[in-house]
């Protein structure tokens, strides 16, 4: 019978709500990250690299990006005969169909899907994380262990660890109690939402837990319904850069990280690289009067003017006399000339006038959504037009085609937001 | 489809020096991401044609390599696909390619099993866009046996190429290869449409008689027999088997307009995806008027030049009008002028080379260095 050892189940439905505008048509995982690379590729490469050539990517939340991105796997090398990668989307069944509630649930009305590669172990992914592991090494500490369960984890400073899953475990790093954002942690062993089931064990706790609940998590209602009859849950102590990226804030500094002079998280090791989709890839342009100093450049990007301390993605183009510092630009995004652009973090394909000043003023806490904008950060997002000779001040929120008209005396200040909601779809 | 494909790569060349010591024109890098091949190559696969052949023989590991998956070029489907052809010994023939004609002779089973009606020729060193179709459009509507396509240049730089000679109706009179006083600024650009069995019926002719060239024993050779029409190229076409003419390539990207032409004009010229991540620049780079390709670290300056895939650049090193070839290792308080640094070379801390502009100095030094 032909069969895989292990599959993977890439969780990326998550909506990342935290990060306002910059989710609005896409899902998390489906975010520009570090200039070319989109936040799903670091787990699919991590696969690939791992030897683990069978993911199913259960998605949910606006999937079309995430969709046309992974298609058949290609850059990852995931497009196999037996294999490979597939996107398992909620579907209809004869007697009901549902939407995904949870984690777990996502797995449990894919069970099919799991069978049909007959795996021994099953790892379970989440698709919104950054960090470059190799998933082999967790499974030879799983089968070593005779784990039913293993869990990855990491070693946060206690005072951090109250955001965590925190996981108690013995000295033999067998795990006996786990805590859901514990007032006062009794370890710093943070879960990192990666799981090696036996998939034996998992679909029997599946069938169990599922329908107690309205949701069915995997942190909340699956690791302690094991621990619960007693299964062998190890922890799997993992040593690296793993960065959650939930907020506008985290994303924006795991983004300036990467332009340090060695950064933590190197992405030019030969050794285990990320992959992404890129069809057109010639180098990058700087022109004679351009200035670029401590950042990232994409692919295709052409710079006439002076870039500080950024992120750039790919084939996008930056006019001349325009300054931008401390910002992410993504794919495709054009800058107009006499541009002054502080702190802001501009999604693909948006297109920014001439003479427009963004970052500019107080710091004021956003007014409509203070829970999102309130590091100073300005974020446009994908496919927005700004017309020419707008301030903008910290803090803003814009999206959709705005007119000059918009604007009050060609400004919108600190903690204002412009959501122009779309027409077309 | 109407059309197969033959690219020509297999010729040596010794006019680009040590830079084809170890690869073959064809696989010579081109402005910091592509090889000369791709331009070809995705000429063929945008102008929908589904099956191609390249013929390799010198150096041909270098291409091949390039060349081992196909998906880049979206060949590999079920019709069709890219053949590799290289010297191989039969029970008849164990002998290398002697001319372009004989290498397509030696593989004419790759003809005769074909069905397509024309064949389309071209050799592997030019820098190109080209829609064949149209080409083959403009071949049916003059009737004509053989169409070569050819674009205008100036008389010097003519004197390097096959040069034609055509009537009124762009039937072609003359072609004299390489004179020394070219008739007119019409040069041969090596592509050619011809009917596929007619191909054939020529490449057995001329094989029983022992020649082996297509210009020469064919073109030439049946100008007046054949209809042969010159179909006038109006875009950007360049050769890059001379130094002067590789390096000026190269340097022609830096210009707006031909990277708006080649990098931005849909169907794009497709490569092998590398999969490097962005270029970094860091603290105490200036980069002006320079293409930085992906996987670059820079940290000194960099002007009027291309710098190709995974470069390094010291910190107060400086590169002025030179060619960086992909994985060059370039120390600290470097000087490079008018040059092309090989792929994978190291030049240590210090390194001071300088060339003339008019002729620039290739620098290869692939000995290890331990950092």
């Amino acid at each position: 019978m032909r069969k895989k050892e292990i599959i993977a189940m890439l969780l990326a439905g998550g909506q990342g709500s935290r990060l306002g505008i910059l989710t609005k048509h896409l899902a998390k995982p489906a975010i520009a990250f570090g200039g070319k690379y989109k936040i799903i590729d670091f787990p699919l490469s991590n696969c690939i690299n791992s030897g683990i050539d069978t993911v199913g990517v259960l998605t949910q939340y606006q999937p079309l990006r995430l969709n046309s991105h992974i298609g058949i796997g290609i850059p990852w090398d995931l497009d196999k005969t037996f294999g490979g990668v597939t996107i398992l989307p909620p579907y209809l069944t004869s007697k009901t169909g549902e939407w995904y509630s949870g984690t777990a649930n996502a797995v449990y009305q894919n069970i099919g899907f799991i069978d049909y590669y007959s795996p021994e172990y099953v790892l379970i992914l989440s698709g919104d994380h950054i960090y470059k592991m190799d998933y082999e090494m967790m499974l030879s500490a799983h089968k070593n262990k005779n784990a039913d369960v293993s869990i990855a984890v990491l070693e946060v400073p206690y005072d951090e660890a109250h955001r965590f899953g925190i996981m108690n475990t013995n000295e033999e790093d067998r795990i006996i109690e786990f805590e859901e954002k514990p007032e006062k942690p009794k370890s710093n062993l943070a879960s990192m939402g990666i799981y090696i089931f036996n998939w034996k064990s998992l679909k029997e706790a599946l069938l169990k837990v599922n329908g107690v609940q309205q949701k069915l998590d995997f942190g909340k209602h699956v690791i302690p319904y094991m621990l619960e009859n007693e299964k062998d849950i190890y922890a799997y102590k993992f040593k690296g850069f793993w960065k959650d990226v939930g907020t506008l804030q985290a994303y924006w500094e795991a983004n300036m990280e990467l332009i340090d002079l060695v950064p933590e998280f190197n992405l030019y090791e030969a050794f285990w690289k990320i992959y992404t989709k890129n069809e057109m890839q010639p180098p990058g342009y700087t022109s004679p009067n351009a200035y670029i100093e401590r950042c990232i450049i994409g692919e295709g990007t052409e710079i006439y003017g002076q870039v500080y301390n950024s992120v750039i993605g790919s084939n996008v183009c930056i006019g001349e006399n325009t300054v931008i510092r401390d910002s992410i630009i993504m794919s495709d995004a054009t800058i107009c000339d006499g541009c002054e652009i502080n702190k802001c973090i501009i999604s693909e394909e948006s297109h920014i006038g001439n003479g427009v000043k963004m970052g500019i003023g107080d710091n004021i806490i956003s007014k409509d959504y203070p829970n999102l904008y309130n590091t100073g950060i300005t974020v446009i997002g994908e496919k927005a037009t700004i017309p020419d000779n707008i301030t903008i001040g910290k803090n803003c929120a814009l999206y959709g085609t705005l007119l000059p008209e918009y604007f009050d005396e060609g400004e919108l200040l600190s903690g204002d937001s412009l959501i122009e909601e779309e027409v077309e779809l | 489809m109407r059309a197969l494909g033959i690219i020509l790569a297999g010729g040596n060349n010794e006019r680009l020096l040590d830079l084809t010591h170890y690869r073959a024109v064809a696989a010579m890098p081109i402005a910091g991401c592509y090889r000369a091949i791709d331009f070809p190559l995705s000429n063929m696969s945008n102008s929908g044609i589904k099956k191609v052949a390249v013929i390799t023989q010198y150096n041909s590991q270098s291409l091949i390599e390039h060349l081992s998956s196909s998906k880049w070029w979206d060949f590999g489907r079920k019709q069709g696909g890219l053949f590799v052809l290289s010297p191989h010994i039969t029970s008849e023939n164990s002998l290398w390619y002697r001319g372009t004609a004989d290498a397509i002779y030696q593989n004419i089973s790759f003809l005769k099993n074909s069905h397509e009606p024309y064949a389309i020729i071209t050799s592997g060193d030019g820098i190109y866009r080209m829609n064949y179709n149209e080409v083959l459009e403009y071949h049916v509507s003059k009737r004509a046996d053989m169409t070569i396509v050819c674009t205008e240049m100036d008389m010097e730089e003519a004197k390097n190429y096959g040069v034609i000679e055509m009537d009124d109706q762009n039937r072609i009179i003359n072609f004299e290869e390489k004179p020394l006083e070219p008739q007119s600024r019409l040069a041969s650009t090596g592509v050619y449409i011809i009917r596929r069995r007619l191909l054939i019926e020529l490449l057995e002719e001329i094989s029983k008689e022992g020649r082996f060239d297509i210009v020469n024993d064919i073109i030439i050779r049946y100008r007046k027999k054949k209809k042969i029409f010159a179909y006038v190229h109006q875009g950007y076409w360049k050769c890059i088997a001379r130094l002067k003419g590789y390096y000026n390539a190269n340097m022609d990207f830096l210009k707006k307009e031909n990277r708006d032409y080649f990098f931005r004009t849909y169907p794009y010229i497709a490569s092998k995806v590398a999969d490097e991540p962005p270029a970094k620049f860091n603290f105490g780079a200036v980069v002006n008027n320079s293409l930085v390709g992906s996987g670059s670290i820079i940290n000194g300056r960099v002007e009027n030049s291309v710098t190709f895939r995974k470069v390094f650049v010291g910190e107060h090193s400086v590169v002025r009008n030179s060619l960086i070839l992909d994985n060059a290792f370039i120390g600290k308080n470097c000087y490079i002028e008018n040059c092309i640094v090989d792929s994978k070379s190291n030049l240590p801390d210090g390194s001071i080379y300088k060339g003339e502009k008019a002729e620039p100095r290739i620098v290869i030094n692939k000995t290890p260095l331990y950092l």
